[in-house]
């Protein structure tokens, strides 16, 4: 039988096999933290899409230009904060 | 911005959101299915394949500002993020000549960074003003 769960506002892990320690090799690391984004410096560029004035549209970061932008992630829709 | 598709995010502003405020979703929801830019910004989980609660601000020289990430079952508080919104603006208005203490917001006192205030700020800024009265 399915286990059942209660809702709560972050998904269960998904259960994945984490990849043996010896495979993440020094690059990877040196790699994201290149990444990692820092006040002072460029939001980095993107484009995705999204839902807008009851029209799907295409958008990116550069449209914003000469604007005040404030970018909020969240967990997911229909969650509960 | 979530890992959700656009057509959810439809149907949540249909369902839900547009009962909160009487209205549409006023800015644009947008969608990150695969968590490509949330890690760019380096708030995506991985173990649960979903952003955490990042929030940035960004000036019109697309610099970034200031950010705050929460895990996800804490809410923001809107009111400071418009805040501190305020404040960035009105630095950069100033050309940087001015800058905001501890708890300023709009009407409250400005500190003008010289020479002459370096020692002195306990005579300009009380720390009852880094309180909300």
């Amino acid at each position: 039988m399915p286990e059942e769960f209660k809702p709560g506002c972050q998904r269960p892990p998904i259960k994945k096999a984490k990849p043996p320690a010896d495979v993440i090799s020094e690059a990877t690391v040196k790699e994201d933290k290149e990444l990692l984004v820092k006040v002072g410096k460029p939001a980095p560029e993107f484009t995705a899409p999204a839902y807008y004035q009851g029209k799907f549209v295409n958008t990116s970061l550069s449209e914003y230009k000469g604007k005040w932008v404030l970018l909020c992630f969240y967990p997911g829709d229909f969650t509960f904060v | 911005m979530s890992t959700d598709s656009v057509f959810v995010h439809k149907m949540w502003n249909d369902h839900e959101l547009s009962k909160m405020i009487n209205k549409d979703v006023p800015f644009a929801m947008l969608s990150d299915q695969d968590g490509s830019i949330g890690k760019m910004y380096g708030i995506y989980d991985e173990d649960s394949g979903v952003e955490t609660r990042g929030r940035f601000i960004i000036d019109p020289d697309g610099i970034i500002q200031g950010f705050e990430v929460l895990t996800p079952p804490v809410g923001r508080n809107v009111s400071e993020t418009l805040r501190q919104v305020q404040a960035f603006q009105l630095v950069r208005e100033s050309n940087g000549t001015e800058a905001t203490p501890s708890g300023w917001k709009p009407g409250k006192k400005t500190l003008k960074p010289s020479p002459e205030l370096v020692g002195n700020v306990w005579k300009e800024w009380k720390v009852s003003e880094a309180f909300d009265d």
